[in-house]
């Protein structure tokens, strides 16, 4: 929803961790490192990583773990559905943490929604750090002009919120997949592009906030300069020298932006921009439960609220501890 | 420094634009206006004709230009729903929208100032890493799902729990301590500001909605409060501070604070923009009669000339807002005046 | 810290004190999901809208609780020729400004009603000339004999010509012309209440009428009227659990039960008018979202009825509906047709459904679109996801395109009609079968016949009965067409009839009011005990 942004300028907001290029000895270097040790001292950060863990390997291994395939329409039975869980008076084992509305399995369908809510999140992550980074790099490599024009883009990103880029990303897709029928894409298909693109695009900003503030410390070093005078191409000066530099941080935004993204996508959901419920995600599990608030069914909506709770919490959590290891000035 | 006002007045100006333009460009997606317009009963042929009435058919570029033309003048159309000029609705609707995020950022700096300052005075303590794990729960639950829970908890729960009496020597009415779920209350007149800040009822209906919008910001502020206190406190200004003796209070509040509140300003400053368009989802939840909820609704029913009307003005905060901050930095940060054309956004 | 607790529950005790109300209080609060768009009488055809304008406007006849005709503004019609109506006007009527009501008014309206900017065209369709005969008596001739020429009426609202006129309110409100129109905000009507304030979406408040002329038999005893509108289902519903509001709806099915749980909530349920079907695209020679390339399957009568096997209306009924409808075998609510018992719907039979599928030359079923709204009707959603579920096991894999109202209707109706299969809901505004049949069922035409059937189904027998049916006045040899065609149509399998949607109204249990199957909700039935 709301984002984090980073004025650079500031004193020292963002922090810039030494430069560590080369990855061929990266793990063992990476087992004695003090981002290692400051894990190894964390038990909450510990936890947090157990837990991020633990829905990974259920979004991988879902269909093997599940009881049940809850996108297989064709076994669903409506006059199963509202089951209360498996402990409750009118529970029933096969349903061990009881049915939504249409008859599927909770525990199913919140494996599944995990999956579709982490594959969502990490795709429009990887999209919106591959621009924020390259526009990033660009504005505050070459300046003037660019580099202006650039920020003023991201001025104009942030008046928009994502709710509305979302809807007419929406719009113009389906426009656009209508009059090309030949790519024959089915509606679930057409929401996670919706989805990954409209999350993705809202995001950029603070990435290329943070990536050209710590362009414009590395851009004036020694180092830099003295590769641009020997001919080095621009390019690669950004690509060799400096984008490694700015990876901490990155990494930091990224982690605490699939956090985001994760909430942003049940947000849209509750807005109508979302997957279909068909085969729904932790966010259209939520708004769907929603409507049984009141009326007493309360775990169609509590059992994957808890679960959206539990997987962002951690993933923040282990965002927390990356942002403080990674700063060279708190050790 | 006039030299720089003017060149962001004019890329200000080029914002604004913009947004306009990328509006215009994505109200022809969002469904049909006509439809929502008419009752369903209404003739194609009638239908058509309403469409070309409504200048519909012209190309965008033609309808853009229009639209240009008359805001300039200050004429931003009828609404297509109720038929009246968008400038007066958005106008009425402008003071629920400000008091409730004013509120709610006061609400995220008093709550999440204090506790910044504590966590990251005691680093390692117990307490601190707790405050820190609960203020992320915050941000774990989408933010309708909060607010129903609130309404859920303070509305029905207290309004139907029966009266709790106290070792026969009084009673408490949990109904006194019911909130309500909708709308902001009575409300007074102040000229044509709209405040419910005057009356106990307005109040009390502000308490869950600036709750439900205030907490992401609170665990912002908190979280960044908290990283500027650690990085301040081990810079050398600290160091030598504790080596004259100076009491850990004074130095604390009075060297360290200090020096992390310019970016907790600066990022609070530039959230209201953000709180003020995101309030679009808590405005919904608890009918809170301010633009974002008629935003919303004017998207759903594709009232065209509202929502271009409400994205100008989002920009418009946008914009000034970071012309002030900019500004701001120019005055404050010297060393931005020598380099002031390249690095003249804020980050 | 001890006292201050002390202190602060000392406040709430207080405060729990003054929060009972005054024993007198007659004002009555209730909530809707939507607001009207606008309290000009002419500008939206739309329940919602009319219902609380009716409150305020009156038309020429009302209708009572079970929506039988009842005189209002005028006492008496004839028809005096077969195309010739001649209304009687109640005299002494005063509008809420105190102007008299005269038949001047009535000319007036009719052509307000006429003019660009008004959706209620239809309310004169057929009329070609309107006479004043005297200061209280209007005749309306029409282009053929139309025995249902004021079936409409309740909700065609008089307006004064006077307060019409000096305020520039001449026309309804034409949002091209750039101004705000007089009418748009402010009202002057004849009925049982007066608008005192208003805030678009935020709240509209009324006062009774003491001039009514209705006001020696008035059934109400309001002193005072607030309406809000509640967008969000779970805020309306814990509005009126936490006695904010006396009274709102809609109901969320699945919240009927808690209200009825509770002991200061009760839930009003009846049968609406709209019956909630499925249509199938059958005017196209190739089905598009489909992977049957070349042909459509739906031209298929064992297709068609294979679909209509495989949805099981009686689990819709029970586990989506929570019993609030009614399944439904014909296209029309059982209420508006007499004969409408003699229809049975065809009984859900999966297998058979697989066995016409492979007749048809579908063993395996075959891939189609789906397009559904998501904030039209109650739980369409819901219900299109159960028929995606069950049409599933008979092998047709359906993709599911669930949206607001706003883009649906934009694609599925005509001039777009880029639908394959779809759900819809239609009330006859007339209350009438022949509004059905002209706008669901007949061939869609270039005149506005068959407008709303998307599906292009078309029989041409159904089309003559339409025309007759609309100008046959003898009931009994009308009402035998009527059955013709509905049988025709059945016969075809031209549409799936799911089920008549039913009503649901949640109140306060102090509140005594009238709930009619049209939706609209009258406050001059309402009392606060």
């Amino acid at each position: 929803m709301a984002d984090a942004r980073m004025p650079t300028p500031a004193p020292g907001s963002v922090a810039v961790p030494t430069a560590r290029p080369g990855l061929a000895d990266g793990v063992h270097r990476f087992f004695d490192s003090d981002v290692w040790f400051s894990f190894k001292r964390s038990p909450i950060t510990i936890g947090a990583a157990a837990v991020t863990l633990l829905y990974f390997v259920m979004a991988v291994f879902g269909p093997w773990i599940a009881p049940h395939d809850p996108f297989d329409l064709a076994k669903l039975d409506l006059l199963d559905s509202l089951i209360p869980p498996a402990w409750m008076a009118d529970g029933e084992a096969r349903f061990p943490l009881g049915t939504d509305d249409q008859g599927r399995d909770l525990l199913s369908a919140i494996i599944y929604g995990s999956r579709v809510s982490l594959v969502i999140g990490f795709a429009s992550v990887l999209l919106s750090m591959v621009i924020g980074i390259g526009l990033g790099l660009i504005s505050g490599f070459v300046g003037g002009a660019i580099d202006a024009f650039i920020m003023r883009m991201a001025e104009i990103q942030l008046s928009f919120p994502a709710i509305l880029v979302a809807l007419l990303i929406n719009g113009v897709i389906i426009g656009y997949f209508k009059t090309h029928p030949e790519w024959q894409v089915d509606q679930v298909t057409l929401a996670y592009v919706v989805l990954v693109l409209s999350i993705g695009l809202s995001n950029w900003v603070q990435y290329a906030r943070t990536v050209r503030g710590s362009t414009l410390v590395e851009r004036n070093k020694e180092y830099v300069q003295a590769a641009h005078v020997i001919g080095i191409h621009p390019a690669m000066i950004m690509w060799r020298h400096i984008l490694p530099n700015v990876m901490g941080p990155v990494l930091v935004i990224a982690t605490i932006q699939l956090a985001l993204a994760v909430i942003t996508e049940a947000t849209l959901s509750f807005l109508g921009v979302g997957v279909p419920p068909t085969e729904p995600s932790l966010g259209t599990l939520i708004r769907v439960g929603n409507d049984y608030l009141f009326s007493g069914e309360w775990w169609v909506t509590i059992f994957p609220g808890a679960a959206l709770a539990i997987l962002v919490l951690a993933v923040n959590l282990l965002g927390d501890w990356l942002r403080d290891a990674l700063n060279p000035k708190l050790r | 420094m006039v030299a720089f006002i003017i060149r962001r007045f004019i890329q200000s100006l080029f914002v604004m634009f913009v947004v306009a333009l990328v509006s215009f460009a994505m109200f022809q997606f969002i469904g049909d206006p006509v439809n929502q317009m008419v009752g369903i009963e209404t003739s194609l042929a009638e239908r058509a004709a309403l469409r070309e009435r409504l200048g519909l058919n012209d190309p965008i570029y033609v309808q853009f230009w229009h639209y240009i033309v008359n805001a300039v003048s200050g004429d931003f159309g009828l609404s297509y729903q109720h038929k009246r000029p968008v400038a007066d609705m958005l106008l009425e609707r402008l003071p629920a929208t400000l008091e409730l995020s004013l509120v709610s950022a006061l609400f995220s700096l008093i709550v999440g100032i204090p506790m910044g300052v504590y966590t990251g005075l005691n680093r390692d303590g117990f307490l601190a890493k707790l405050f820190l794990t609960i203020s992320l729960i915050g941000i774990s639950l989408p933010t309708f799902l909060i607010g129903i829970l609130l309404i859920f908890v303070f509305s029905v729960m207290m309004a139907n729990a029966p009266p709790i009496p106290v070792f026969d020597l009084f009673t408490i009415y949990p109904s006194a301590l019911q909130l309500p779920s909708f709308g902001r209350g009575t409300t007074v007149d102040i000229g044509s500001w709209r405040t419910g800040l005057l009356t106990t009822d307005g109040l009390k209906a502000l308490i869950m909605p600036s709750i439900t919008l205030g907490l992401f910001q609170l665990t912002l502020i908190m979280r960044l409060v908290r990283s500027e206190m650690l990085e301040v406190l081990r810079t050398d200004y600290i160091k030598f501070a504790r080596a004259r003796g100076l009491a850990n209070r004074a130095i604390n509040f009075g060297h360290a604070l200090k020096n992390t509140l310019v970016p907790v300003i600066t990022i609070t400053g530039l959230q209201v923009g953000s709180i003020i368009a995101f309030a679009i989802i808590t405005e919904t939840v608890f009918q809170w009669p301010g633009m974002g909820q008629m935003f919303l609704l004017a998207v759903q029913n594709v009232d065209i000339p509202i929502m271009a009307a409400y994205l100008m003005l989002i920009a418009f905060f946008f914009v000034v807002i970071n012309l002030i901050v900019d500004m701001l930095y120019y005055v404050v940060d010297p060393r931005l005046r020598v380099d002031a054309g390249k690095v003249s956004g804020h980050g | 810290m001890r006292k201050t607790l002390m202190a602060a529950m000392a406040a709430a005790v207080v405060a729990g004190a003054l929060a009972s109300p005054p024993a007198e209080a007659k004002t009555f609060r209730w909530a809707f999901q939507g607001d009207a768009q606008a309290l000009d009488p002419h500008s939206l055809n739309e329940t919602f809208t009319l219902g609380l304008l009716g409150n305020v406007y009156e038309g020429l006849i009302r209708r009572d609780p079970e929506l039988k005709i009842e005189p209002a503004l005028a006492e008496s019609w004839e028809i005096v020729e077969p195309t010739r109506w001649r209304f009687h006007l109640r005299k002494g009527v005063k509008f809420h400004n105190g102007n008299d009501f005269t038949a001047d008014d009535v000319l007036f309206t009719a052509a307000r009603t006429r003019a660009d900017g008004s959706d209620l065209k239809t309310r004169l369709a057929g009329v070609t000339d309107i006479i004043k005969v005297d200061d209280h008596t209007v005749d309306f001739v029409t282009d053929a004999p139309n025995p249902i020429l004021h079936y409409e009426w309740a909700t065609w609202y008089i307006m004064d010509k006077e307060w019409a006129e000096a305020n520039n309110a001449g026309s309804p409100t034409d949002v091209t012309g750039g101004k705000e129109n007089f009418a748009t905000r402010n009202t002057n009507g004849t009925g049982p209440f007066m608008l005192v304030s208003r805030e678009t979406d935020v709240k509209t408040v009324l006062k009774p009428y003491d001039g009514w002329w209705d006001a020696a038999n008035k059934k109400h005893n309001l002193t005072e009227v607030v309406f809000t509108p509640i967008g969000s289902d779970s805020t309306r519903v814990a509005a009126l659990l936490s006695g904010e509001i006396d009274m709102m709806y809609p109901v969320p099915v699945q919240d009927m039960n808690r209200l009825e749980g509770d002991a200061n909530t009760s839930v009003l349920a009846g049968p609406e008018l709209r019956t909630i079907f499925l249509g199938m695209d059958q005017e196209l020679d190739e089905l598009q979202y489909s992977n049957v390339k070349g042909k459509n399957p739906f031209k298929d009568k064992r297709v068609r009825e294979a679909f209509y096997r495989a949805v099981d209306v009686n689990a819709i009924q029970k586990k989506i509906m929570r019993g609030l409808s009614e399944p439904s075998a014909i296209m029309i609510s059982p209420f508006l047709f007499s004969r409408s018992a003699e229809f049975k719907r065809l009984e859900h039979n999966p297998e058979m459904s697989k066995k016409l599928l492979a007749e048809a030359g579908y063993p395996n079923g075959f891939e189609v679109g789906m397009d559904c709204p998501n904030n039209r009707y109650v739980n369409d959603e819901k219900i299109c996801q159960a028929v995606v579920a069950m049409l599933a096991k008979v092998g047709v894999k359906v993709d599911l395109l669930a949206q607001p109202k706003a883009q649906y209707f934009a694609k599925i109706l005509r001039p777009k009609r880029d639908t394959s299969f779809y759900l819809l809901g239609w009330t006859p505004g007339s209350f009438d079968s022949w509004n059905v049949l002209y706008n669901i069922i007949a061939t869609p035409a270039d005149d506005g016949r068959g407008k709303f059937n998307v599906g292009g189904y078309s029989n041409a027998r159904i089309d003559e009965l339409t025309t007759q049916v609309l100008s046959e006045t003898d009931a009994t040899k009308r009402d035998a067409m009527i059955h013709e065609a509905f049988k025709l149509l059945d016969d075809d399998r031209g549409y799936i009839p799911l089920h008549q949607q039913g009503l649901a109204w949640g109140k306060r249990s102090n509140i005594e009011l009238a709930q009619r199957a049209d939706n609209q909700f009258m406050l001059y039935y309402v009392n606060v005990k």
